[in-house]
């Protein structure tokens, strides 16, 4: 008698509790050895770019918070910094340093989520509920800053829409203190934890080459060791003054550019970004928080690209003017697309659990991927 | 006859009393650990006991949910497996000893189900049985997430017996018997020599199989949430998957017992032997008494005095009188009774089966205690990889097994 085998073809989401999201995978395996995972993408896709055309200026900045919702302000600040380079607007200082605010507790908060979930990925539930916890408090301070808790809708074509309440750099800067230790404590428990470290060394390692190749941007490729970030590199806004560091993967616990490298580099921007803050608050100047603009705004006809260091990479606004009050043409460009692209190359003979370290580890989101 | 029904009876219901409590215990240390409240809504008339009622409203929700047949499981195996699995986990308490035999009349009456001289090879026989469950249930639902969840338990199961059953070897050659009463009693109530002092790596190997054996985290790879959504039980819903979590429950009581009986002296209460409880039962009777009463009083005085806040404007906003008055009363009628009719004279009889009653009070608190190291470890840990969980079983627990049986045999013979 001959027993007769075959790959088994297993279905991974769209609705799974480790995709994150709407994210489907069909996975080729034997036993708990896969062959392939083949990302399917899709199922998340909102027409964002077509409502660009279809909206003015301003009615489609509430828009481009969905484009990424665990990021919202640095999908707004994109967006803003696109109509305003096409327009020629100088933006008040007060405003760019208040954008800047918003978009580093937005990174803090989306790599919170991102750590977390990759904790509650490898089977730790309780650093995702710690690292929560933290979100809310961020989530508090932006609440009082614009009223909104996920989709901010704060950052305004030439400025913001609100200032700081009172007494609000003080309870950022209590809300700091009382953090970072909280962050050390988180590290103590899961970055060197011996089974955690397990998991995530020599995982999904992305070679400096394939990175580049595939396009990989923000914590990802630096994790690969390539030290680019459009904050330091292609400056914008503020970030020229200020002082921080960009964190790049070594290879720690393993190989440069595993999954430990991205976590290791997420964990490590929270830092940077709290000195970031820091700064922010201590030079923030007065003055007006909104540019003089005309009711309809009709830029001249033309086209501009923005890139901006989102909390997951390079995002990019492209968009051209025919000169009327509606973009003639939008086209947003995400890091999770590229990130949920290489997933079928480094996949390919993985065991099935460390497929869903990979995914967490590059911190894919659906809706950053289909828009 | 109505003694061997008693018998047979009372562990199980003890089990199943355990296992409320478990589930609140569970809940509640994994909200503290997680700088949460934890469950506290579910409440009768007003009591919710911080949130032990939350268990009987999950009885409740479960027995109403709609019992699903998947449309192609193999309705049989798909039915039989979650029995399998509850009846394997409750039929291990059998042979486990709960208080030191009594002698009645001459005869000692053993306070186990079944006094079995071959304990641990029944304990050892019935525990794999418990893969069937998970196996069957697996095999039988039909969905492949279930089929990977069955095929791990199976191969994990199987690895970690064998370091289950190795690392016993060594309390075996020290008691010599096979008999869970006699290595209890072998122990002695001398905290030194406990298995645990005599068998270090013996008893960390057991505990970490234990773990494996229970599939709790971080072996819970069977029922991986993240890549296998729920392992083996996917497809199950009802009461069919409330014997599954009420198996791994009771599985974990089993393992605590077991931990506690191999290496924490089972039922000997620290540095009190059973002679002496006997010999002092009055006193210890009377003593314990009175402290139960006094604790019972402080209790209720501490719940009456909170200050009456209005938070849900219903009944529950008078939880803290109502059990603070019956407590209170309570505590001060033992008081009192104590007071007024002295210690009891308790007789022979009397003497030994208030003896055991504390004896099986120690078991249970080390029982307790165990199944709080299996919560703690839970929400602390990351989940191991399929390949690593096999090569920590065969590579490095396997070894210091065989290790710890030459060793300890060589130096039994030694001395």
């Amino acid at each position: 008698m001959t027993i007769q085998s075959q790959e088994m073809l297993l279905n991974m989401g769209p609705q799974h509790p480790s995709t994150h999201g709407v994210i489907r995978f069909v996975v080729k395996t034997d036993g708990e050895v896969m062959s392939e995972a083949m990302p399917d993408v899709g199922y998340l896709h909102r027409s964002i770019e077509k409502i660009g055309e279809i909206c003015d200026y301003n009615g489609f900045m509430p828009y481009t918070d969905r484009a990424d919702y665990l990021s919202a302000m640095n999908a707004n600040q994109g967006y803003a910094m696109v109509v305003e380079k096409l327009l020629g607007l100088e933006v008040p200082r007060r405003a760019e340093f208040l954008r800047v605010i918003a978009a580093e507790f937005n990174r803090i908060i989306s790599h919170l989520l991102s750590v977390g979930a990759l904790a509650m990925d490898v089977g730790a539930a309780t650093p995702f509920i710690h690292a929560l916890k933290e979100r809310e408090k961020v989530n508090d301070l932006m609440e009082a800053l614009c009223g909104q808790r996920l989709t901010y809708n704060y950052v305004r074509i030439g400025g913001v829409s609100y200032d700081m309440p009172p007494n609000f750099s003080e309870r950022c800067l209590d809300f700091l203190d009382r953090f970072e230790p909280q962050w050390d404590e988180f590290e103590r428990l899961v970055s060197a934890n011996k089974i955690f470290i397990e998991r995530l060394s020599k995982v999904g390692t992305i070679s400096r080459e394939d990175a580049i190749a595939y396009n990989l941007v923000g914590p990802n490729l630096r994790a690969s060791g390539v030290d680019y970030d459009l904050r330091r590199d292609i400056p914008y806004s503020i970030y020229p003054e200020l002082d921080f560091k960009v964190i790049v993967g070594h290879g720690e616990q393993g190989e440069v550019g595993d999954s430990f490298d991205r976590y290791i580099v997420r964990v490590r921007e929270i830092r940077e970004s709290i000195k970031i803050l820091r700064q922010c608050f201590s030079r923030i100047p007065e003055g007006d928080i909104l540019a003089k603009m005309p009711k309809v705004l009709k830029p001249p006809v033309g086209e501009a690209y923005v890139r901006t260091e989102s909390s997951r990479g390079d995002m990019g606004y492209y968009l051209i003017s025919d000169g009327s009050a509606k973009a003639f043409r939008l086209r947003i460009r995400t890091g999770s697309f590229t990130g949920m692209a290489i997933i079928q190359k480094i996949s390919q003979g993985m065991m099935i659990a460390d497929l869903v370290t990979l995914i967490a580890s590059l911190d894919v989101v659906a809706p950053e991927i289909d828009r | 006859m109505l003694i061997i029904v008693l018998k047979i009876i009372i562990p199980f219901l003890v089990i199943m009393q355990l296992l409320p409590l478990l589930i609140w215990l569970e809940r509640k240390g994994a909200a503290y650990i997680q700088d949460r409240r934890g469950p506290n809504r579910a409440a009768i008339l007003g009591v919710r006991l911080g949130g032990v009622v939350h268990s009987l409203a999950d009885v409740v929700k479960l027995i109403f949910k709609e019992d699903i047949f998947p449309t192609n499981a193999n309705k049989f195996i798909y039915t039989i497996a979650p029995f399998i699995a509850m009846a394997v986990a409750c039929v291990t308490f059998a042979v486990i000893p709960w208080a030191s035999p009594l002698e009645w009349k001459g005869s000692a009456f053993s306070l186990q189900a079944v006094d079995l001289n071959v304990g641990i090879l029944y304990i050892f026989a019935i525990g794999s049985m418990g893969v069937y469950g998970i196996m069957l249930a697996g095999w039988g639902s039909n969905n492949k997430y279930s089929l990977l969840g069955g095929l791990r338990a199976s191969a994990q199961m199987i690895s970690y017996e064998l370091t289950l059953s190795l690392s016993v070897v060594g309390v075996l050659i020290f008691a010599g018997s096979l008999e869970l009463n006699t290595i209890v009693q072998n122990q002695g109530s001398n905290l030194l020599s406990w298995n645990v002092i005599r068998q270090p790596l013996g008893c960390l190997l057991f505990v970490v199989s234990a773990f494996a054996e229970t599939n709790r985290l971080p072996f819970d790879l069977p029922e991986a949430e993240a890549e296998l959504v729920a392992g083996y039980h996917v497809e199950y819903s009802s009461l069919k998957f409330a014997l599954f979590f009420m198996a791994e429950y009771a599985n974990m009581i089993v393992a605590s017992a077991l931990i506690a009986t191999l290496f924490f002296g089972g039922w000997q209460v620290p540095f009190v032997s059973t002679e002496t409880l006997r010999t002092y039962a009055q006193p210890i009777a009377y003593y314990s008494v009175l402290g139960l009463g006094l604790f019972s009083v402080a209790a209720g005085w501490f719940l009456v005095r909170r200050k009456h806040k209005v938070v849900y404007h219903d009944a529950r906003d008078y939880e803290t009188k109502v059990l603070g008055f019956p407590a209170l009363l309570v505590g001060l009628a033992l008081i009192a009774g104590q007071i007024l009719y002295g210690p009891l004279p308790l007789g022979e009889t009397g003497s030994q089966v208030a003896a055991a009653a504390f004896q099986f009070g120690a078991f249970l608190a080390k029982i307790l205690f165990f199944c709080w190291v299996f919560i703690w470890v839970r929400w602390t840990l990351p989940r191991f990889r399929y390949d690593q969980l096999m090569k920590l079983g065969w590579r490095v627990m396997l070894p210091l097994a065989l290790l710890n049986v030459v060793v300890t045999a060589g130096i039994y013979l030694w001395f």
